[in-house]
């Protein structure tokens, strides 16, 4: 490892890791960061860049590196475009370049590089536009040219979970202003979070030299840390990368554990947090200089290289420049100096700082007031070409130019939740408010880079907090800091060097300081236009690099102040979030509960093929050998014609309704009248929302006095229970009645076809079936096979029906006795697709697919039903005079001109020939059901015609975009069995 | 980490039920604005007037007196007062009783 330093960081050297990139075995050493680890094997370049695909190599350490977006594991664990300054590095990890073809010394795009010129900002905009449609086909060559990282190749095989976390205080970052807030809330008693995105706490600490009461840094970290998890009432999460701050005061974080712990079964947790106050300390992130090739593998910010050194004991260059316009670049200096670097210093200032006047003192050679304005070295950087300040040029041979134009605050977490950015004139950024109720910000992301500052800034912040939360102040005396590494002090605003070549600003998206001259030039002026023109910004990186250099160059090349251009928004997520962390457990099975009745098995033993009514599974058809759907169907309805047919009808919604008031609920919610109906009766109602249309139907049985049943439809029955809690509730508490919600109490299996009361005799019952005494509209309460019952005379086939209901853990022996029994009758199962065909030849609506909420009782000729006697809910919006239009969609029957031809569901109709000379023809309606019917021996449908009641007769079409037009006669809805003989016997 | 209950603000994200106290917002389902009364004989009204308590609602910007349910706890309706800007909710209480 010809760049790790002999001593010194943070990695244990005792435990030594083997990792692979792009397939050449390397070596690292645990506490490494992947990129650590690639730094120590002297590997600076790591991808090509985006769309000019040039070298690129590691600039950052953490959350802003926008290069080193790497391929990380094989196969369907594979993860793409992680960062991997934040990749811990692990035994027999595998990295990958994701741009870079055939590799990355050579890469053949790398010829965009040089048309560079001919693909400006916009380009993309500008050159795909049209035609219509083509879009799809230029994505096909711009996709894999533009490096989006490779999608695994399995479902993904890890686990992650989701959790809720409530607390008192959550602190956002764990630097010195975190901790010390941390610390404070937790000797005053008060429930404390600290969520810290790198695995150790500590932030800037970590690679600083400096004492606080004559502690090494790190020792103070430490110490503090193992107080706060000595607190029963203080929680630490590291690993945690709190991505998103949300309305009052809900965060959302992702937990790693991928190479955190490696005992954890779990990759990702996703926390939702809640929290009373929120602290945030997110830091500060050191910013780029644009000058011109500035991007060339070799170029770092000045901070990532101190952090090399002092925590990874990484050497990224023995010959360094250091360019910078503010002090706290100077650390950066002597780190590289003690670790035996050469060091030349380039500071832009015109005059020096004392700490510039320190370096000098101690042999370092700065070129004061002096720029870089262009860099040399194909794949790595070779020298520095700096412009003096007298105007004159100066060649400085380097591998590695550490760059400093500033620090950015952190502001993105206080922006999230619409909080005020103000710039602060001295650090040239945004820095937090002071406007979100509940948020106190501390800290680098306040603009306080000074230690000491920064504690007493954090323990002001949890002195206020512990008060208005009732507790004490913690009375802590902040450390003394000593030999602290500056801030960003005395800087003098610099974005962007004059030079000829290309000044990057946005790395991860190759967007050049020409690119924001462009958009300037072509006239767009808000700092979001530019940004959009230009795709700024808009990368996994969210501009942590480039949006406020992009921001500072935009005002320099207007002559305006920063803060007048405007910040954008910064919005969540702070940093990529896996879709794996989001989804959690809810994947697969237990994506959507499933629901089956207490039958399913036998149905699954039948072969039964399965269809989701909500959560539903219902046995569609049952095929015997050979058959496709349609033959499976058009045997279940002609077994149940001439003999008997069994659905399992468990899932229809059952509602129990009780108390002195039931009916009035009844009269009020369905449009037909139930004063009337007698106990052991059943009626079909028609609910309808207040607009008048159809909400849901079903038959409800009187049961007793003052109880009833009513079933709704399958998909209908929770809203329907909740639609009629919401009317008693809010508005009918007087109304005497409860309502219990009984659908998977019972197992339903319906009997349809001439032999259905042969069956149920064959199966014993006390109850009497002859027609005189149980008649149709019925409902019985009795034994049927040995189990309680309630067996209902209804029929949705138009045949001679049965209901029988026995509590659910009877349904499956139920079903077992009923084919047993019905074996002399030719018994046969039937699923819903013959219920849906035998329903439709009897002209009966299925709620939810011949309606669709806009839908009225008059549309559907069912006018005749609505009680003229009294209200109901929707009764009152049938009077309107659009629901009284003459040509509204009434519901009609469909008849093919060929038998043999089912037309499309959801045709549309058409009058006289649609081929017209306009080319156009009116819609006059549109097809809801359609089927071959065996009963009746011919296709047909069901659906809206304009008017349509009084069109019977006319000609029309059906108009499909694969078939063309239908030819088709329209007719009534009802076609089988009109004087209802089969059923009433 | 210790689980002291403390006082709950009422706010949007988590909802205080009159019934169940503090719940996440996502238990519960929203009913619009609170207080529209359904006409005791709808048949009497003009058009105007059925249209208006069917689609007029106050719509304000500002504080909101609302029906929300909990769906996913006890399913009682309440009324609660939010801010359509803030979307803090001040106050629930209990359908048909005065507001605290
Ligand atoms: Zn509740």
């Amino acid at each position: 490892m010809k760049a790790r330093l002999p001593t010194g960081g943070e990695i244990q050297r005792d435990q030594p890791l083997s990792f692979t990139f792009n397939g050449r075995a390397l070596q690292g050493y645990a506490g490494d960061t992947l990129a650590s680890a690639l730094l120590a094997n002297g590997i600076h370049r790591v991808n090509r860049s985006i769309k000019l695909h040039r070298p690129r190599g590691i600039i950052g350490r953490g959350p802003e590196e926008p290069n080193a977006l790497l391929q990380i594991g094989m196969g369907a664990h594979s993860l793409a475009d992680q960062r991997a300054t934040q990749v811990p590095l692990q035994a027999g990890l595998t990295a990958q370049s994701v741009n870079g073809w055939p590799g990355l010394g050579f890469d053949v795009l790398a010829v965009f590089d040089r048309a560079a010129k001919l693909m400006p900002a916009g380009f993309y905009y500008k050159t795909f536009m049209g035609p219509t449609g083509w879009w799809e086909r230029y994505e096909r060559v711009i996709r894999p040219a533009a490096g989006m990282g490779k999608v695994p190749d399995g479902p993904d095989p890890d686990r992650y979970e989701k959790r809720y976390l409530h607390c008192s205080v959550l602190v956002v970052g764990g630097g010195v202003a975190g901790l010390t807030a941390a610390l404070a809330l937790g000797r005053s008693g008060v429930p404390v979070v600290l969520a810290n995105e790198d695995t150790a706490f500590g932030g800037a600490l970590r690679a600083s030299r400096a004492s606080l009461d004559g502690q090494p840094a790190r020792s103070w970290v430490a110490g503090v840390v193992a107080e706060l998890e000595a607190m029963a009432h203080v929680q630490l999460l590291a690993a945690t990368s709190v991505f998103g701050h949300y309305d009052q005061h809900f965060l959302g974080a992702i937990q790693r554990f991928d190479g955190v712990d490696g005992e954890s079964p779990i990759r990702e947790r996703f926390w939702k947090i809640r929290c009373e106050r929120l602290v945030l300390a997110g830091g500060a992130i050191e910013r780029p200089i644009a000058f011109a090739n500035n991007d060339r593998p070799g170029v770092m910010t000045a901070s990532a290289v101190r952090e090399y050194i002092e925590r990874y004991a990484v050497l990224p260059g023995r010959s360094a420049v250091v360019f910078t316009n503010n002090d706290s670049a100077y650390a950066t200096a002597y780190s590289l100096i003690d670790a035996g670097a050469r060091v030349t210093l380039v500071d832009s200032r015109a005059t020096p700082s004392p700490a510039a006047a320190q370096a000098r003192a101690a042999g370092i050679h700065i070129h004061q007031g002096a720029q870089v304005d262009n860099t040399r070295g194909r794949l790595h950087i070779r020298s520095a070409r700096i412009r003096r300040a007298d105007g004159g040029h100066d060649t400085l041979d380097c591998d590695l130019l550490a760059v400093s134009g500033g620090w950015n605050p952190s502001v993105h977490l206080y922006s999230h939740a619409r909080g005020e950015l103000r710039w602060d004139d001295e650090l040239a950024s945004f820095v937090a408010g002071n406007d979100l109720a509940g948020v106190s910000a501390i800290g680098a992301m306040a603009g306080t880079f000074d230690t000491g500052d920064a504690m007493r800034d954090a323990l002001a912040a949890a002195d206020r907090i512990a008060q208005t939360l009732g507790h004490a102040s913690a009375e802590i005396t902040p450390p003394v800091v000593e030999n602290a590494e500056p801030g960003p002090t005395r800087l003098e605003p610099l974005w962007l060097v004059a030079g000829t070549g290309p000044a990057f600003v946005d790395l991860q998206n190759d967007v050049k300081a020409s690119d924001l001259k462009l958009a300037l030039r072509e006239g767009y002026r808000s700092i979001e236009h530019v940004k959009r023109y230009s795709v700024l910004g808009f990368g996994t990186d969210q501009g942590k690099l480039g949006n406020i250099l992009g921001l500072g160059i935009v005002s320099e090349l207007l002559a305006s102040h920063p803060a007048e251009i405007g910040t954008t928004t910064y919005r969540p997520a702070w940093s990529p979030v896996t879709f794996g962390a989001l989804v959690g457990g809810d994947t697969g099975a237990l994506f959507d509960p499933v629901r089956v009745t207490p039958m399913h098995a036998w149905h699954v033993a039948r072969g039964a093929v399965f269809e989701d009514v909500g959560q539903w599974k219902r046995a569609r058809y049952y095929p015997r050998a050979g058959e496709d759907m349609d033959a499976a169907v058009a045997r279940e309805c002609l077994a149940t014609r001439d003999g008997v047919g069994v659905l399992d009808y468990s899932t229809l919604g059952k509602i129990d309704i009780q108390g002195p008031d039931a009916v009035t609920l009844l009269e009020r919610v369905y449009v037909n009248n139930w004063q009337k109906l007698a106990i052991g009766r059943c009626r079909y109602g028609l609910m309808l929302d207040e607009n008048g249309m159809v909400l849901d139907d079903g038959v409800t049985a009187r049961l007793g006095e003052t109880h009833y049943l009513m079933t709704t439809s399958t998909g209908g029955a929770a809203r329907v229970m909740a639609w009629l809690e919401q009317w008693l509730q809010t508005e009918w508490p007087d109304l005497d009645v409860s309502l219990t919600s009984v659908t998977d109490q019972w197992a339903t299996v319906s009997l349809a076809g001439p032999h259905s009361r042969d069956l149920i005799r064959r199966l014993g019952t006390d109850i009497d079936l002859d027609a005189d005494a149980f008649g149709f509209m019925s409902i019985r309460t009795g034994n049927v096979a040995g189990a309680p019952a309630r067996v209902q005379r209804v029929s949705f086939t138009g045949e001679l029906g049965f209901e029988i209901s026995v509590p659910a853990d009877y349904g499956a022996a139920l079903l077992e006795a009923v084919f047993e029994a019905g074996e002399p009758f030719g018994v046969t199962p039937y699923g819903t697709e013959a219920m849906h065909v035998m329903r439709a030849e009897k002209g009966f609506i299925i709620v939810g697919q011949d309606t669709d909420g806009s839908i009225s009782p008059l549309d559907l000729g069912m006018a005749a039903m609505v009680s003229a006697r009294k209200d109901c809910i929707g009764r009152r919006s049938l009077a309107r005079s659009e629901l009284r239009r003459p040509d509204r969609p009434q519901w009609v029957g469909l008849l093919p001109d060929d038998p043999n031809q089912v037309i499309p569901e959801g045709a549309q109709i058409v009058g006289g020939d649609p081929v017209g000379h306009s080319g156009q023809t009116p819609m006059l309606g549109w097809v809801t059901s359609s089927y071959y019917a065996p009963r009746l021996g011919y296709a047909f449908a069901l659906g809206f015609v304009n008017g349509g009641r009084d069109r019977q007769g006319d000609r029309l079409y059906a108009w499909d975009l694969e078939t063309g037009p239908i030819p088709l006669t329209v007719t009534a809805p009802a076609r089988y069995d009109l004087e209802g003989s089969r059923q009433n016997v | 980490m210790s689980t002291v209950p403390r006082p709950w603000r009422t706010d949007m994200l988590t909802i205080h039920c009159p019934w169940c106290g503090p719940r996440d917002e996502t238990e519960f389902s929203y009913g619009g604005e609170a207080d529209i009364a359904r006409p005791a004989a709808p048949d009497g009204l003009s058009d105007a007037a059925w249209a208006d308590y069917l689609f007029m609602r106050t719509n304000p910007k500002g504080w909101h007196c609302e029906q929300w349910n909990h769906a996913h706890g006890c399913r009682r309706w309440f009324k609660a007062e939010r801010h359509t800007v803030t979307y803090e909710i001040r106050v629930t209480w209990p359908m048909h009783r005065e507001q605290p």
